[in-house]
């Protein structure tokens, strides 16, 4: 496992610069130098020596992939890309445009996200699982009928919708929770109660449909029918084989995602106030602000290789055939 | 029945912890009675730094943290300057050449402010004044609170015109201020060379390099030295930008690991004035306290008179403000109608809810919110939206007498009246020239109409017949909208910068619907604001839709918007639609020199009637802002121009503590019918599960 874990630790470094060069080529496709000294500015009174200075202080002034300029390696390192990508890959995020500290942001504004999607994703996954065995316990009858109804309206709807309805029914109707907003330590749950809810509802049509797809797909399966025919009840031959054996499919889904809580949800962050890491890179495209943007991708892209590789990991533990 | 049981029993011992407090309550560290202001921020503020902020979202709060020499007025209207930091009003003194003062028409070679603060004002409580102050102190209110200060010398205030030209801080200002303050542009230079020799990184003493044009008269007097003449500079003393900054604040944030953990000027102040910044979270929520130091100073004595039960009363108020972001509009409101905020703005999905317009157009809120003593303040901002035409333009620009005639026509078809009832429910007044009501200059009523769109019609204007507007096209050469060279209708370009707001796309039908009055037709060049920014910059432009919001209530803060050397392509400058009269321009270089009074209202009436002939703009209108206040929050005057208003507005804690427990009590009947709602979904699959477990068992028997 130890070589197949370097291996693909190897793989990573192309995939990360590629994803890096793929985000400089587009951002500055979209804006230039100019531009974002001039959104960081303002619009009042800015001159041309200012934006020059900006650029300057920021070491946007350099050459964008190429410094004619400059003799030997230099003309490759002394470039917009390389100075401002090479230390990602220590993790050295550096300062965003603004000039706020981008790994102290990260750090601050994780913890909420994490607060926010960890208990989301978990109680969800439970809920779902557990629908879903209960839904394929009475499949073909009009118990799943009625359920796969339920579940298909619950999917057509829009997740703004479960999100406002949730605060004007239990926020503002019924005043059981705050409508938003975020507070440090035990007394966050009153305002994390109501969001979570809300994402575990969202959750459900969609969930427990792929989860009572993959129980299905086991269900026709030798193994079952040994199991009752072993005399076992067909809840126990759900809980004890079905989902043991349905493990896999779901580890694909599940454990690919969980690094990917840390990035946090943009919609839900927004509208309940949790000060957390979702609107992180959609501020900073709105702001131009290139450092940001490049962090965060680059974050996002070595949190989905990790999720990538945890999942291979935990083949080995649900599966014993599987050898890495 | 026990996993229900068990439920409601986990329920109940969590809602048991919620004491006396509503289960609702936003708030569950602060007293239930406080003294303290609720409000919230849509936009993180990025620039707390008085050198490099210069946005509405981040002067909310610096506003009421730094203390700059001048300050406005209140109450009084039109904005009146008078001291804040400073004993009295700075002296002017214009002099020759050779230092001798000059006086009446001859032209100054420089302008002296000199400035003299009191004794005694000390700067709030801060780490940077103790000799090890640790982050610690800065992070911890109680410790915060401990620290030692010093106190406010007019060199401090030299300081802070230093840090303007300081290159690593890109003041907004430093631009302009350099046209102006003596020796700044060459001082930028000097730092420059400094800041590069030391790595551009680290702690820059300005102390050591010394400016021509900020003069340290004695510990409590500075000059100012301003090249020429720059009347309106007096309003740049009213703004942050020139509070005083202790040297100290500097160094000590220059220290290591301070930029690593957002630690600096730009997130955690060090101000004089009335408050302190207790919570510096951006993302979150931003905490200010009375600062224990402020000098003080009294409630205004002059004003309408329903906000004088204060007069002469010990300012602040207010112990704290809690400032919480919220982005979102629809739970901001909710939150305000549950009592959480003690005032709110009106956004257009709750505007039907929140105001009723009557028959006769006045503006009152619904009888939902009197009944909960919600008040209506509406103020109207300085600030003008407009379309432009680029002089540049052979079609719509330039002197030529039919793209006058064209314009003048434009200017008529365009209903900014209609456009305000439908975009803004009414919150707006059409623009009858370029300055905004409550600048010097503005002329109301009557005398104020702009003859060219307006007639005035039983006691208010009126636009202008679509018929004159016609006849205006026809002798323009384009008789019913038809460009005489192609035999089409004449195509007109309207350059917007691409908004994803719900109104943005009707907003340019709209456009397209009031050009094709004339039987013009109106292509959109809908682009990002970036390429917007750039053709502007270019005078690429056809037409072009923008706004300005006054740095400062003086009219030339408005008319320099069309001064021919302030053209955008040209010469970089504000005047967007690169108009140039040479008339305006003469009479613009003397208006911006003379006082108020009746010479310079005569020469301000002349250039609005130049513009007024000359169309460079269709004048758009002026937004009205609308603010909803609780009943239990006092001495609330919008006032657009300054913001430090914190420090006049007082609140009835008691009031709001009885109003929000009175409208937050739970309600939880719907929670037994949602259970009840459970079981019915779960009841038929457990007794269907039962059923065939005990056939499986009938049959295997």
């Amino acid at each position: 496992m130890g070589a197949y874990l370097i291996r693909r630790l190897l793989y990573a470094i192309p995939i990360l610069i590629g994803v890096n060069l793929l985000t400089f080529a587009l951002f500055f496709l979209v804006n230039s130098p100019d531009d974002m000294a001039r959104a960081h500015l303002g619009n009042k009174r800015v001159t041309a020596e200012a934006v020059e200075a900006w650029k300057r202080e920021r070491g946007y002034n350099r050459p964008l992939l190429y410094n004619a300029g400059r003799d030997g390696i230099e003309r490759v390192t002394d470039t917009l890309f390389f100075t401002k990508s090479i230390r990602l890959f220590v993790f050295d995020f550096g300062q965003a445009d603004s000039g706020r500290a981008i790994a102290d942001d990260i750090r601050q504004r994780a913890p909420p996200s994490l607060a926010l999607a960890v208990p989301t994703f978990v109680i969800g996954l439970l809920l779902n699982v557990t629908l879903a065995l209960g839904i394929v316990l009475f499949r073909a009858s009009v118990l799943d009928w009625l359920g796969q109804i339920g579940l298909v309206a619950l999917m057509s709807v829009s997740s703004l919708f479960y999100i406002i309805a949730g605060q004007y029914l239990f926020g503002k109707l019924m005043r059981l929770a705050p409508i938003s907003g975020y507070v440090d330590g035990w007394e966050a749950w009153r305002f994390l109660v109501l969001p979570i809810a809300v994402g575990v509802i969202a959750g459900i049509g969609a969930g427990v449909r792929w989860y009572r797809s993959l129980f299905l797909e086991e269900i026709g399966k030798d193994y079952v029918r040994t199991a009752r025919a072993k005399g076992l009840g067909e809840a126990q031959v759900l809980v004890g084989h079905v989902l043991r054996n349905a493990l896999i499919p779901i580890l694909t889904g599940a454990v690919v995602l969980l690094p990917l809580l840390f990035l946090g949800s943009l919609i839900m962050e927004s509208f309940f106030g949790i000060p957390g890491l979702g609107s992180y890179t959609i501020e900073g495209i709105q702001a131009q602000d290139f450092a940001i943007v490049r962090a965060m991708v680059f974050l996002g892209a070595v949190l989905y290789i990790l999720g990538l590789l945890l999942t291979d990991i935990a083949y080995t533990l649900v599966d014993p055939r599987v050898r890495l | 029945m026990f996993p229900l049981r068990s439920l409601i029993l986990c329920v109940c011992v969590l809602l048991a912890g919620c004491g006396e407090r509503a289960w609702n309550d936003p708030y569950p560290g602060d007293p239930r009675v406080a003294n303290t202001l609720y409000t919230s921020f849509r936009d993180p503020p990025k620039h707390l730094d008085p050198a490099r902020s210069y946005a509405a979202n981040e002067w909310i709060f610096i506003s009421q943290i730094y203390e700059p020499p001048l300050q406005y007025h209140y109450l009084k209207r039109p904005h009146q300057l008078m001291p804040a930091l400073s004993a009295s009003m700075p002296t002017v003194r214009p002099l020759s050449a050779s230092g001798y003062e000059v006086w009446g028409d001859v032209k100054p070679a420089q302008t002296v402010y000199e400035i003299r603060i009191p004794k005694g004002v000390r700067y709030q409580p801060h780490p940077a004044f103790a000799d090890n102050g640790s982050v610690d102190d800065l992070l911890d209110p109680a410790r915060l609170l401990a620290q030692p200060d010093r106190e406010l010398i007019a060199e401090d205030l030299v300081y802070q015109i230093k840090r303007l030209a300081h290159p690593a801080l890109a003041s907004p200002i430093y631009g302009l201020m350099s046209e102006y303050i003596t020796g700044l542009g060459a001082y930028r230079d000097t730092l420059e060379a400094a800041w590069a020799k030391q790595g551009r990184a680290g702690w820059l003493d300005l102390r050591q390099f010394p400016l021509a044009g900020a003069e340290v008269v004695d510990r409590y007097t500075l000059r100012i030295h301003i090249d020429g003449s720059y009347p309106q500079f007096i309003y740049w003393l009213a703004t942050p930008f020139f509070a005083p900054i202790p040297w100290e604040a500097d160094r000590f944030y220059a220290r290591p690991g301070m930029a690593e953990r957002n630690l600096s000027l730009d997130t955690h102040p060090i101000g004089s004035g009335p408050y302190l910044l207790l919570e510096s979270d951006p993302n979150r929520r931003i905490t200010l306290a009375r600062n224990p130091n402020w000098h003080g100073e009294t409630y205004p004595v002059a004003g309408p008179p329903d906000l004088l039960a204060d007069a002469g009363k010990a300012l602040p108020f207010i112990d704290r403000a809690v400032y919480t972001l919220e982005k979102e509009s629809i739970p901001y409101w909710g939150k305000f109608l549950q009592g959480w905020y003690d005032h709110s703005g009106i956004s257009s999905d709750s505007f039907d809810s929140a105001v009723a317009i009557g028959a006769s157009g006045d503006v009152q809120v619904t009888e939902a919110m009197q009944a909960k003593g919600i008040k209506l303040q509406t103020e109207t901002e300085s600030s003008i939206f407009y379309l432009g035409f680029n002089w540049l333009d052979p079609v719509v620009g330039g002197d030529a007498e039919s793209a006058r005639l064209l314009r003048r026509a434009l200017a008529i078809a365009v209903d900014y009246e209609e456009f305000i009832a439908i975009f803004r429910n009414g919150r707006g007044i059409a623009a009858q020239g370029p300055l905004a009501p409550g600048i010097a200059g503005y002329r109301e009523g009557e005398a104020g109409i702009n003859p060219m769109t307006h007639e005035w019609v039983d006691g208010h204007p009126q636009r202008r017949a679509l018929a004159e507007a016609r006849e205006l096209l026809a002798q323009a050469g384009y008789a019913d909208g038809v460009d005489p060279l192609t035999g089409k209708p004449l195509l007109l370009y309207l350059d917007a910068a691409a908004s994803s707001g719900p109104d943005s796309k009707a907003m340019l039908d709209w456009w397209r619907k009031q050009i094709a009055k004339l039987g013009l037709r109106l292509v959109v060049r809908d682009t990002d604001y970036n390429r917007f920014q750039d053709k502007m910059r270019k005078g690429q432009a056809q037409l072009f839709q923008w706004g300005w919001n006054a740095d400062y209530p003086d009219p030339e803060n408005f008319l320099f918007l069309f001064y021919g050397p302030n053209g955008k392509a040209a010469h970089g400058g504000e005047n967007a639609a690169n108009y140039a009269n040479p008339e305006f321009d003469a009479l613009f270089e003397r208006m911006k020199d003379l006082p108020n009074g009746d010479d310079r209202q005569a020469v301000i009436d002349r250039m609005v009637g130049i513009l007024r002939e000359d169309v460079p703009w269709l004048f758009g209108f002026h937004p009205v802002e609308f603010r909803l206040n609780h009943a239990w929050l006092y001495n609330v005057k919008p006032n657009l121009i300054a913001r430090n208003t914190l420090k006049y507005q007082r609140v009835d804690a008691e009031a709001r503590a009885a109003a929000t427990g009175a409208w937050n009590r739970p309600v939880l009947w719907p929670l037994s019918g949602l259970l009840i709602g459970l079981l019915v979904l779960v009841a038929p699959g457990w007794w269907a599960l039962r059923q065939r477990e005990r056939r499986v068992g009938v049959e295997e028997a």
